[in-house]
């Protein structure tokens, strides 16, 4: 599987993470599923409010369902939707964690950056498999289809 | 008609991409219950081994969250609007 973002959209989502450091950011990720390859397509990236209490934002993140549904409204206004979405791990690997996939929804990008001491050092992405056992990697590509380097 | 569940993109793989589900049941938890015994995959994705609802997917009846009425014990009626909004959570480590 794979997934496409803008340098721009990128850019926002690294800014994103630096800014809220040493807390976790998050935010939704707005596009469609290309038909045949199944690619997914971001087109626009949102950030989201931490809703989590202020004591546990190092290390989690939370989106309310009123601002998803605010997001998908949006995006489907527009006929698009909802494909994913982003956080940081401050000063930890951008690997999700057990608690990540406990929380997981199927059918959908989790894209992860590691900000080491306020600097992003990685970005990847990830989609639970359907029996929840474990992640599996997306391929993250730019919009002229090499493979994103931090 | 009966109850309908709305079905939030993330699980309409399950659901052979409806995103509308029609059920029968007096109850939300009956209601929940007969979506499964409909689309059996939706289960892990919506309740624990424990068989209690995943606290990151919230039950809206007609708009209401069904935490703040009798949860799955909320009666519900034919023509009523049961939507499955997922929370999105996560985060690395604990330290």
């Amino acid at each position: 599987m794979t997934i496409r973002l803008s340098d721009e959209d990128l850019a926002m989502i690294y800014d994103h993470g630096r800014d809220a450091y040493p807390e976790e950011c998050c935010g939704v990720m707005i596009g469609r599923v290309e038909s045949g390859s199944g690619e997914v397509v971001i087109s626009e990236v949102q950030s989201a409010e931490n809703e989590r209490e202020d004591s546990r934002r190092h290390h989690r993140f939370l989106i309310s369902p009123q601002a998803l549904l605010e997001a998908q409204r949006s995006a489907r206004e527009r006929g698009l939707d909802v494909l994913g979405y982003y956080h940081s791990h401050p000063d930890h690997p951008a690997r999700p964690s057990e608690f990540d996939r406990e929380h997981a929804w199927p059918g959908t990008s989790y894209l992860i950056i590691s900000v080491e001491e306020g600097s992003v050092v990685d970005a990847t992405s990830w989609r639970l498999a359907d029996d929840r056992s474990r992640f599996d990697q997306e391929e993250l590509i730019g919009t002229d289809g090499e493979k994103i380097a931090v | 008609m009966g109850i309908s569940v709305q079905i939030p993109t993330p699980l309409r793989g399950f659901t052979a991409d409806q995103g509308e589900v029609e059920v029968s049941g007096a109850t939300v938890g009956e209601a929940m219950l007969s979506l499964i015994a409909i689309h059996q995959a939706l289960q892990p994705h919506l309740y624990n081994e424990d068989g209690n609802l995943r606290a990151f997917v919230n039950l809206f009846l007609n708009d209401e969250d069904v935490r703040y009425l009798q949860k799955d014990q909320t009666p519900v009626q034919d023509g009523d609007i049961l939507t499955i909004i997922p929370s999105i959570a996560g985060g690395g480590q604990q330290r």
